[in-house]
């Protein structure tokens, strides 16, 4: 009996010492796991999948397997060339736009009082926060021929501006959102540099502008590097603005963009059957692109440090 | 730079030029909304009360302005709630536990963090279909929280990093269940997080305008973005009454971020979108 006693509890504890080797974290991981299963991995094998059929309005229950057959509709698009040009012009006109103001705005805030400094900061995080809708309509308005518009009267040229210059407020209507993330991450970059080499800078007479080319940006070398990447990435997949904006006008392709593109060919109605299967060979592109991209980060941006082992471990 | 210039004052004024655009543009939705005209950002009286006509009448073919409202608040409301919820729930075990996978678990995390989940949007519209979630609130709302959860993961779990472990390894020994645990001891001790994390996934959700445009075409089910952006697509000339409805939807994130800044702006540094 009392063998059997024994017996039984260590049994109950190896039950417990699994239960919360296993049981527990899975409880814990269960609706996150599910979630990132459901709308992150199965959407990314939809999309290679997706590609590889004819599926459009038409064919929406019954899609029949094409194999690369959308690729190669792709490489004979007249438009393709256009649209990948675009697409460079975007992302790169708007990162150096993005990456000097951030970096502007940064060493900017921090030569001024703090005070001043922060509220500024904060002001420059308005066109990220206010909601994406709101903040075109601004823009719009903004851009109004005279005497409506206030860039007409600075100007002294009345046109709207969208189809005047689409370009030019694309770029700087993504800009504006995208500056901020560079100014935040560069603004602790600079805080976090140590007091003592400023002194020594001091001490030895550099001037402001020595300080900065010298001191801060040599240090700044890595952050500037990481914004740089990640913006890149973000800017090659995001329409947002540009459909709220122009939606690829004015005209025929003049704004529009790879990620655009594949929105518009996959889920605008323009042309009565959406060729769902076309654009998502297009979406494909960029999620192989996105997932590259991301796992080279992990290698890039030391991902040992990061995973560290926990700390309350009691099995 | 820690040490201020001698001409720092110089500097505001070039800050303050360079912010101009910003304040302008905020500025000029207010007078806009309030006034019968705005020429550039002087405005022509007299105040123009039609302007907030959208609140007690509908507005041509458009459902009421409050179906709209409601149907925003709460899909915010749910998709803070969900993503703080299951983000903390996965931040704890991944930050306190050890389990298989657990390295594997927390670089998928990352990975999908650094992803632009933007590029999923066709397939997701493809699986809510197959889901018989498309066109539903419950659909766009977990669609929502859950591109956004690499984010709330990765967050919670620096919060939860950086608590002493002492008490909870007290607990533990005592024989309280992990999962009391995470609600009595460690959830109140990372209020900070989750206030950051809440705070964000409201403003974030409110704003969201490419998921709902994309997901949901009922207009008894439309959401604030979507209400403002038949405006802007229809060739309209009242802007009077369209930035009256842009301040009304742009007012409480206004509010929100002028409460919850200093939490926020650590959140946006960790970067979310370009």
């Amino acid at each position: 009996m009392a063998h059997e006693a024994v017996w039984g509890e260590r049994a109950s504890g190896h039950a417990r010492r699994l239960t919360s080797r296993y049981l527990a974290p899975a409880l814990f991981l269960a609706p996150a796991t599910a979630l990132i299963v459901l709308f992150f991995l199965l959407p990314v094998l939809t999309t290679l999948g997706l590609s590889l059929t004819d599926i459009s309005t038409l064919t929406f229950r019954q899609p029949r397997w094409v194999g690369v057959a959308n690729y190669r509709q792709l490489l004979g698009d007249p438009f393709l060339g256009r649209i990948m040009a675009n697409t460079a012009r975007y992302v790169l006109l708007t990162l150096l736009f993005n990456v000097g103001m951030g970096l502007v705005l940064a060493l900017l805030t921090t030569s001024v009082r703090e005070r001043y400094g922060g509220q500024v900061r904060a002001l420059w995080l308005l066109p990220r926060i206010l909601p994406p809708v709101v903040y075109v309509f601004i823009w719009q308005g903004l851009t109004r021929e005279a005497p409506f518009g206030l860039v007409s009267d600075v100007l002294g040229v009345s046109k709207n501006w969208i189809t005047a210059s689409p370009w030019t407020v694309i770029i700087l209507a993504n800009g504006l959102v995208g500056a901020s993330f560079g100014m935040l991450i560069f603004t602790s970059a600079i805080r976090a540099i140590p007091l003592d080499l400023f002194y020594a800078a001091a001490v030895d007479g550099a001037t402001s502008g020595q300080t900065v080319r010298r001191v801060v940006l040599p240090l700044l070398r890595w952050p500037i590097l990481f914004v740089t990447a990640y913006q890149t990435l973000s800017l090659l997949t995001s329409f947002e603005y540009i459909l709220l904006l122009t939606n690829g006008g004015p005209g025929f392709y003049t704004t529009t963009v790879w990620a655009l593109h594949a929105y518009q060919l996959a889920l605008q109605n323009y042309f009565g059957n959406v060729q769902f299967g076309l654009g998502a060979a297009m979406a494909a592109v960029l999620v192989v692109i996105g997932l590259v991209v991301s796992l080279l980060y992990l290698r890039v941006f030391n991902f040992r440090a990061l995973v560290t082992e926990p700390k309350v471990e009691v099995n | 730079m820690p040490l201020l210039p001698p001409r720092w004052r110089l500097l505001l004024i070039v800050l303050a030029v360079l912010t101009v655009p910003i304040a302008s543009g905020v500025l000029w939705l207010f007078l806009t909304g309030t006034f019968h005209r705005v020429h550039g950002l002087v405005p022509v009286p007299p105040a123009a009360p039609a302007n907030w006509r959208f609140l007690w009448q509908a507005v041509g073919g458009r459902p009421p302005v409050y179906v709209a409202i409601v149907n925003s608040l709460i899909f915010a409301v749910l998709v803070a709630a969900l993503e703080v919820v299951v983000s903390s729930m996965a931040a704890y075990a991944i930050s306190r536990m050890s389990f298989p996978g657990r390295r594997l678990y927390l670089g998928l995390v990352l990975v999908l963090h650094a992803f632009p989940a933007v590029s999923l949007i066709i397939a997701i519209f493809y699986i809510l279909r197959l889901l018989g979630l498309f066109d539903t609130l419950t659909g766009v709302i977990l669609v929502k929280a859950a591109l956004e959860l690499p984010l709330g993961i990765w967050l919670m779990k620096g919060f939860f990093d950086t608590l002493s472990w002492e008490m909870e390894m007290a607990a533990l020994v005592d024989g309280v269940s992990r999962w009391r645990l995470f609600w009595r001891v460690a959830l109140p001790l990372v209020r900070p997080g989750l206030l950051a994390l809440g705070t964000f996934a409201l403003l974030s959700a409110w704003g969201e305008f490419i998921l709902p445009y994309t997901l949901i075409v009922s207009s008894q089910r439309t959401l604030m973005s979507s209400y403002l952006q038949t405006f802007l697509t229809e060739g309209y000339s009242d802007f009077g009454m369209v930035a009256a409805v842009g301040v009304v939807y742009a007012l409480p994130v206004i509010v929100l971020f002028a409460a919850g800044q200093r939490y926020l702006l650590n959140i946006y540094g960790g970067g979310l979108k370009g």
